[in-house]
């Protein structure tokens, strides 16, 4: 960091000399963990898997009724379900629902909680005490039984919605994105009360800063000044939290699928894999230990590659 | 502290009314009901059943009589099992709740707790790793997951424990394994990283300096300021096993409230869902104020604010 600093004020024709800058230290950091590197190898090659996996793999609808039940073998790697269904190919698309889960509304999340704490922050004064005060309120909600709630009671209305989309709008290929849209809408609403608390600290740091002033003497306006000049250096925190809400966000969306309530058949999930698999144990054991396995596998990984990037960026996030 | 204590409790008023609001309108604004089964019910019983429990009446007179009959203790009476209050229900199935997560607090402290101590008196040697590993692989399994695994190790395989059932005693072992073990996990890293943090401090040098035994100076000295993370991790953690025993109580079919309340969230039982709702939201109020008395106890650096 030193070494740039004087390179910076010196105007060189062409970048050759490029010293140390933050971001490379950080990925150098990154580098020598190797758990981080590890998991994100990991996620990397399951999450290749689970993309590019279906096209070759047999489809997960395909039921084969006299198969039934087998353990795995040469021609169903990880063996069948009950309705002779190939878990290997199950479990790929499964991966798809949970991982799509994960990144979607951990952005959510990401959106909801960034812009609230950079308002608070940025306004300050009596709006801010009124925003944060609503935070500490909804913390202290039993938040997974609102969430439950939430996807019971409004299952019939994503219900109609898949119908409308069905029958009014033509739209094929749409079946489920009701369920969808309210496990987004549910998750999203839950996790992003930690992320508005870090973003509106660093907030308050960042405004007493000399070019935030420098950019008000200019004239800008409040929302350029945060959308412009504030959140992209509150953005490494940002990141390192966002890594850790994915793993939250897949732990809950699985434990509402593992409730019957999550993604509905004939879509599943790792969670609703993993609730089949509870229920028929006793009987096909690879039917819960399989789906059981890659799913805490996903979360190590994503777990480890958290930490590690806390580590790097050396930010000390708050994880609750 | 009196007044700490006062302005907290003042505070979870509104919370409470908050709630209590949010879940009777937004269960009500939904279509569907109690009553609506898979076989119609004739439309004249229906009108019955509906005139019996009030609810043919508009809906802010059903609010006001229901908070109206709170304030009385009385959380009416159950729409899917006749001639049931909530109340009964609550009672008959809380104890169940509770006890289990009794338990599983029991494991998440009397595992983690040592197992952190120790990490930290051998700080970067092998019981050290091995109990970090613990840390880390306790944290990543769900409980959703270890539930069945450990089920299906100990109870259909080995033969030790029945895989589900709430009767005898040995019953209680695999739920409140899987529920704390978690937490346990959890307790072991916060309890090592607090330990080593005070580990380094002057006076635990000095103490060692006039010649404390190593046992002294862990139990004595640093137990008390290391274990303030753990102390505010408990609010959370309880929480966490409150609601966590939904999916230990489906597993094991365990007759506690978590499986009432998601059953009665299934078939729109308003009274009882409400109830568990409002319990579950004065429970965790309640256990986080003693854990923020607690904290300060620890802690005299900190105040009541």
């Amino acid at each position: 960091m030193t070494t740039s600093a004087p390179a910076a004020l010196v105007t060189a024709p062409e970048p050759l000399e490029r010293g140390s800058s933050p971001g490379h230290d950080a990925w150098v950091r990154l580098r020598k963990n190797r758990l981080a590197v590890g998991g994100a190898l990991v996620l990397l090659a399951l999450s290749l898997l689970c993309v590019c996996g279906p096209w070759f793999a047999q489809s997960y609808q395909d039921q084969n009724l006299d198969l039934g039940a087998t353990a795995p073998s040469a021609t169903h790697w990880l063996g069948t379900d009950t309705l002779g269904r190939d878990l290997f190919a199950r479990m790929l698309y499964g991966g798809r629902i949970s991982i799509m889960v994960g990144l979607v509304a951990t952005f959510v999340a990401l959106t909801i909680g960034v812009t609230y704490g950079a308002v608070a922050g940025y306004v300050g004064g009596k709006t801010d005490m009124v925003m944060m005060r609503v935070v500490d309120i909804m913390y202290a909600l039993p938040f997974t039984i609102f969430v439950i709630l939430l996807m019971v009671f409004m299952k019939e209305p994503s219900e109609r919605l898949d119908a409308w989309l069905r029958n009014t709008a033509h739209l094929d290929g749409f079946q489920g994105f009701g369920n969808m849209l309210l496990l987004f809408a549910a998750i999203g609403a839950v996790e992003w009360l930690t992320m508005a608390r870090i973003v509106r600290g660093q907030v308050l740091t960042i405004k007493r800063m000399e070019y935030i002033e420098a950019a008000r003497a200019l004239g800008f306006g409040s929302r350029r000044i945060i959308f412009r000049h504030i959140l992209p250096n509150v953005l490494g925190p940002v990141i390192v939290y966002a890594t850790l809400t994915v793993p939250a966000v897949m732990l809950l969306e699985a434990f509402l699928s593992f409730l019957g309530l999550g993604v509905q058949p004939p879509m599943s999930s790792w969670g609703s894999l993993i609730k089949d698999g509870a229920e028929k144990m006793e009987e096909y054991w690879w039917l819960l230990v399989f789906p059981g396995g890659v799913f805490s596998l996903t979360l190590f990984s994503l777990n480890f590659l958290g930490d590690g990037l806390r580590d790097a960026l050396d930010v000390r996030a708050a994880k609750d | 502290m009196l007044r700490f204590i006062a302005r907290r409790l003042l505070e979870t008023i509104p919370v409470l009314l908050i709630i209590i609001t949010a879940t009777f309108f937004m269960i009500r604004f939904v279509p569907g009901g109690p009553f609506t089964a898979e076989k119609a019910v004739p439309p004249d019983v229906l009108r019955n059943l509906e005139a019996h429990y009030g609810l043919d009446r508009p809906l802010y007179r059903q609010y006001l009589d229901y908070v109206g009959s709170l304030l009385c203790g009385d959380l009416g009476p159950s729409f899917k099992y006749p001639n049931r209050t909530v109340n009964e229900i609550i009672g008959d199935t809380l104890p169940v709740s509770l006890e289990l997560g009794g338990w599983a607090l029991l494991v998440a402290l009397g595992v983690g707790l040592p197992l952190g101590i120790l990490a930290a008196a051998r700080h970067n040697r092998v019981l050290d790793h091995l109990c970090s590993s613990f840390g880390l692989v306790g944290i990543c399994v769900p409980t959703f997951v270890l539930g069945p695994l450990l089920a299906l190790a100990f109870g259909i395989y080995l033969r030790w424990f029945n895989v589900s059932g709430w009767y005898g005693p040995s019953d209680r072992v695999l739920p409140a394994i899987t529920l704390g073990l978690f937490y346990a996990a959890y307790v072991m890293r916060l309890a090592r990283g607090g330990m080593l943090e005070v580990l380094h401090q002057d006076y635990i040098r000095t103490a060692r300096a006039k010649g404390a035994s190593e046992a002294r100076v862990i139990f004595r000295h640093a137990l008390r300021g290391g274990l303030l993370p753990v102390v505010s991790f408990l609010g959370p953690a309880i929480a966490g096993i409150l609601t966590g025993s939904f999916v230990i109580e489906t597993i094991f079919q365990i007759p506690g409230l978590g499986r009432q309340f998601v059953n009665s969230a299934f078939s729109r039982d308003y009274t009882l869902v409400l109830g568990t709702v409002l319990l579950y939201a004065v429970l965790l109020v309640a256990l986080n104020l003693v854990v923020d008395i607690v904290q300060v106890w620890l802690n005299p650096k900190l105040k009541f604010e």
